[in-house]
């Protein structure tokens, strides 16, 4: 088991496709959310980051996409710092992202086809009849049918998010970001984006990172987990490397969850 | 040791602390105006930016267009039309006492041209269109759809924001022209035929008191308060938080602050017109 090094520029590793340093945020002067967060994040695996409500795992993602920037730190993604870049720069580093919202975040002034499509109209220059198409094949990649013409209001939560993942996915991303890809479905609505990640990430080498605090799902799928616990990653390894560790906190996060026993 | 621990040994504030928490008590609500004032100015410089980089969101733009003008048509229309027919029934009532109520129709044509035009449409627009272009971006907000154009390398301002505050920048100062026309035509329906006022010298009058001056003078005006009550809309909404009820006051936050933003600044561009027109 490993925590990343606390190391201010730490050596450039093929192994990681992104690099967190001493990653600092406080909103409004007094809550101090990330207190110094080093992690790496593995290429082509899929990469979990569990932790309590409130300890910063959605902030923590949202300085990966630029959306927060952090008050110190560094955020090396393929080995370009990204925590200076404006508005502007930082487009073309998000390109390389894809993200599932919590609640998937689908434009709810768009059908389900119009808002996969988004990202092809937006960035490529492809024909109508080619997006068509795309769109048609990645949303039967997630297992949905003749929702095309439909508004997301008229769809189920779990089928949004199976929309919210086609449309992560419609780019072709190297790197895809999920925001509790599983709050709020069912145990088989749970299972069934659990394989999706899963199969995504063996089909295409995609690397991911998960925020999760369903523990069930975490030691389903997760290559690497880490927890982030008072602004810090506490832990960080493989599921077995977890399950063996000593942090207190971790032991009793772990196992209240009662799908998991801790060795 | 925990922020509550740390918090709690901390020793008590003595009379130095206390007068320097009064002090920043005192100066919390003008830095908030100055910061809030700052952030606007933000807003609107990257509104600009992103308008002079490709690519230009036409789609957007021509729903802003229809949402913020041809669907506020009937309403100005209707309000326009009262506004003048109200003023020139007062009018007559006042000059008449006088005998002078064949000004009639010159002091309705300046007041229309000059300010109520500009400041009526614009407080319609901002209740109307501003209220819905806040509360829209707000539930984009808390809904992370915002984030979500971000994530999809498309920027949010020049996505929603840009369109919007030229759409209404454009489309103000024409339902304000719009609003001179049809409260002028109720004006004079009251004066010259409920009130009697002679048709000639009410046309007359006002063909020769009102300048083109005037006119430009009232559609410079709706085009600076369309900027505002736009940039002010979507400031709100893009900084609503905390679910529905936050929406709900970023939309009310929006109408208030919109129309205060008119009314002052209506002041101060009169004075720097007058002014202006002076020298």
């Amino acid at each position: 088991m490993s925590v990343a090094t606390d190391d201010l520029v730490p050596e450039r590793d093929e192994r990681y496709q992104i690099r967190i340093r001493r990653l600092e945020k406080t909103f409004g002067g007094i809550h101090h959310v990330l207190r110094g967060v080093n992690l790496d994040i593995e290429r082509g695996k899929i990469n979990i980051i569990i932790g309590g409500s409130g300890q910063g795992k959605s902030v923590l993602m949202k300085h990966l996409m630029g959306l927060l920037k952090p008050d110190t730190g560094h955020i090396w993604i393929d080995g370009e710092d990204v925590v200076p870049l404006d508005d502007y720069q930082l487009n073309r580093v998000r390109k390389k992202f894809g993200m599932l919202f919590q609640y998937a975040a689908l434009f709810d002034s768009l059908t389900v086809e119009e808002n996969v499509a988004f990202p092809l109209v937006e960035h490529t220059r492809k024909s109508k009849a080619e997006i068509k198409s795309i769109v048609q094949h990645r949303l039967q990649e997630v297992g949905l049918k003749n929702v095309e013409k439909k508004y997301p209001a008229e769809i189920s939560g779990g089928m949004r998010k199976r929309v919210g993942l086609a449309r992560a996915l419609v780019l072709e991303p190297e790197i895809l970001l999920y925001d509790e890809p599983t709050t709020g479905l069912d145990p088989i609505a749970t299972k069934n984006v659990d394989d999706m990640i899963r199969d995504i990430s063996r089909e295409t080498g995609v690397t991911s990172v998960v925020i999760s605090h369903d523990m069930a799902s975490t030691f389903r799928i997760g290559d690497r987990i880490s927890m982030l616990f008072e602004g810090r990653i506490v832990e960080s390894g493989g599921p077995d490397e977890i399950l063996g560790s000593k942090h207190e906190f971790l032991r009793t996060f772990i196992e209240t969850s009662g799908t998991v026993r801790m060795r | 040791m925990s922020d509550a621990e740390t918090a709690s040994k901390q020793p008590s504030p003595g009379w130095w602390g206390r007068v320097v928490e009064v002090n920043d008590q005192l100066w919390k609500t003008p830095t908030r105006v100055v910061e809030i004032i700052g952030e606007h100015i933000q807003l609107l410089s990257r509104a600009i930016f992103w308008l002079v980089k490709p690519p230009f969101r036409w789609a957007v733009f021509i729903e802003s267009l229809e949402f913020i003008g041809v669907q506020s048509l009937m309403i100005v229309t209707l309000i326009g039309t009262f506004v003048g027919m109200v003023f020139a029934l007062q009018l007559t009532s006042a000059l008449r006492q006088f005998g002078t109520e064949s000004f009639v129709g010159a002091t309705l044509g300046i007041a229309l041209s000059r300010e109520l035009a500009p400041v009526f449409t614009s407080i319609v627009v901002a209740a109307r269109a501003g209220a819905g272009m806040a509360t829209e971006l707000g539930s984009m907000r808390i809904t992370e759809q915002i984030d979500a154009l971000a994530t999809m390398a498309v920027n949010p301002v020049q996505y929603l924001v840009t369109p919007r505050i030229l759409a209404a920048t454009i489309m103000v100062p024409l339902l304000s022209m719009l609003f001179n026309c049809v409260g002028m035509l109720g004006g004079y329906g009251v004066a010259v035929w409920l009130q009697n006022v002679d048709r000639g010298a009410f046309v007359e009058n006002a063909r020769w008191i009102v300048e083109t001056k005037d006119v430009v003078q009232g559609l410079l005006k709706a085009t600076v308060f369309g900027s505002a009550l736009s940039l002010i809309s979507c400031y709100q909404g893009f900084h609503a938080q905390g679910g529905a009820k936050g929406v709900g006051i970023g939309t009310t936050r929006a109408v208030v602050g919109s129309f205060v933003a008119i009314l002052v600044l209506d002041y101060f561009l009169t004075d720097v017109i007058l002014t202006l027109q002076k020298k």
